[in-house]
């Protein structure tokens, strides 16, 4: 088997795509791992995770990632950097497919783990690119600080949103989550501890619809769905976690998606073509966590190993 | 001490011998934080693509920090790492907040093009 041709390619270096790498690696398959070093896996967003089975106390996302790197790696994983523009059938009788990065590095395999995760939406809306870094950030623990005794909002009313509200109630004198609904989605004992912080206000019903400041932030302006009106609220930082998309483009003409583009498969993390898996964020009406991806990202590689020894005619049944 | 790959800069002697040294230079100031790390890791992947640039990463809560947190361009950066790009020592772009590799990059190409280094 030449250099750029393996038995399994899998996208993505999150805990989905590296948790497929330990069990593909392990069963003897010739294992790729494309990542991107310019997305980058969600858990290096995150500060500490505390509801990671295994690790009482907590552990930082940057040091999952690593341990996880570095479990993948001592039983051979090889990885490379690349961003995965596209994959294409070459030859439909052998059942091989090729997978293209930006750079033009190719690459071929049998079977496919797409574990490409998904991405944080930004609200899209003015203001927001031109203030990033001066008042809008996505991260309350790497710019809680420069909001010392200031007026924040936080924009969302999920997990995330809600940890990184109390967050930043260790520096900011009132954070004030701006929510579209009239009730959170975050989970239970966030919300409890939400509702119980002084410093957090919640306003309802509304949306951002623009970000004002000079040189920083220094008012949204929110309208209320309800009332149809908008209105002035001034505030120095604008934190947004507004939910997220899934970074399925190179693989969105080849497999089934939904239609806003997460993977459809079974439990088995089949797509509708066989040879090719989905594991972790990226699939259709699933919870998105690091303990479900990492699962997936198992299921999917068992599912391949499976699928190359009844390719190879040698499954143990 | 910032666990990353780049060159470190600890002292104020040594963020100006740097800046003495190198006509091309990039100093990213930061912590060991979700929106740094991301940073680091693109530059240590652009040292081999820009050899006529120097890396160099610096902790935020340093005393030397002050070299970079002071500077006019940042007065209004409320987002980690700033990073700033110098030649000949002067100050010829700074960014706040996480960026991507093309965001980088782009700057990279205008203001340090590679006829112009000393190679
Ligand atoms: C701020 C924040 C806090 C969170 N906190 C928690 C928590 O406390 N507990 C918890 O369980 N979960 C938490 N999560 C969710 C958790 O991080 C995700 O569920 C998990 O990381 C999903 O893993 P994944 O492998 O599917 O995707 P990701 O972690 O997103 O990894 C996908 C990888 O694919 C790469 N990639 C993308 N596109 C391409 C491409 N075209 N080519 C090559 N590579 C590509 C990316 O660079 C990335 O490394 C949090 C998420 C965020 C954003």
């Amino acid at each position: 088997m030449s250099d750029n041709n393996y038995e399994v390619i899998i996208i993505g270096g999150g805990p989905a795509g590296y948790s497929a790498g330990i069990y593909a690696t392990r069963a003897m398959l010739k294992t790729l791992l494309i990542e991107s070093c310019t997305v980058l896996s969600q858990l290096m967003l995150t500060d500490l995770i505390e509801n990671y089975p295994g690790f009482p106390g907590n552990i930082k996302g940057y040091e999952l990632i690593e341990n996880l790197k570095k479990q993948a790696r001592y039983f051979g994983l090889e990885i490379k950097e690349g961003f995965v523009e596209y994959i294409e059938c070459i030859n439909a009788t052998d059942r091989k497919w090729r997978v293209v990065t930006q750079n033009k590095a190719s690459y071929t395999a049998y079977s496919i783990i797409a574990a490409s995760g998904a991405k944080a939406k930004m609200l899209g809306v003015k203001g927001e690119k031109e203030l990033r870094g001066k008042g809008v950030s996505y991260c309350a623990v790497c710019d809680g600080a420069f909001f010392r005794n200031k007026t924040v909002a936080v924009v969302g009313g999920g997990d995330t949103s809600i940890q990184e509200a109390l967050f930043l109630t260790r520096y900011a004198s009132k954070v004030n989550v701006v929510h579209r609904r009239n009730r959170l989605r975050a989970e239970q004992f966030l919300q409890e501890q939400a509702f119980k912080n002084d410093k957090i206000e919640f306003i309802w019903d509304s949306i951002v619809q623009e970000i004002e400041g000079t040189d920083t932030v220094e008012n949204i302006k929110l309208k209320n769905l309800k009332k149809d009106s908008v209105t002035d609220f001034n505030c120095d930082g604008v934190f947004i976690f507004v939910g997220f998309t899934p970074n399925t483009e190179y693989v969105r003409r080849i497999v089934k998606t939904d239609d806003t583009g997460w993977i459809i498969t079974d439990g088995k993390m089949n797509t509708n073509v066989s040879g090719i898996f989905a594991a972790g964020d990226l699939r259709s009406n699933t919870y998105r966590q690091i303990a479900t991806a990492v699962g997936d990202g198992v299921t999917a590689a068992l599912s391949c190993e499976k699928y190359i020894s009844r390719m190879r005619g040698n499954e143990y049944v | 001490m910032l666990l990353t790959k780049l060159l470190h800069l600890e002292t104020n002697e040594e963020t100006e011998n740097s800046l003495k040294e190198n006509e091309n230079a990039v100093i990213c100031c930061g912590r060991m934080g979700p929106m740094c790390i991301p940073v680091y890791q693109i530059l240590e992947t652009l040292e081999s693509d820009y050899s006529h640039v120097a890396f160099f990463d610096m902790d935020f809560d340093i005393e030397a920090a002050w070299a970079i947190r002071d500077l006019p361009v940042c007065a209004t950066f409320m987002g980690l790492p700033f990073t700033v790009n110098y030649k000949h020592g002067k100050v010829v772009a700074a960014i706040t907040s996480i960026q991507n590799k093309k965001q980088i990059t782009e700057i990279l190409a205008n203001k340090f093009s590679q006829k112009e280094s000393n190679r």
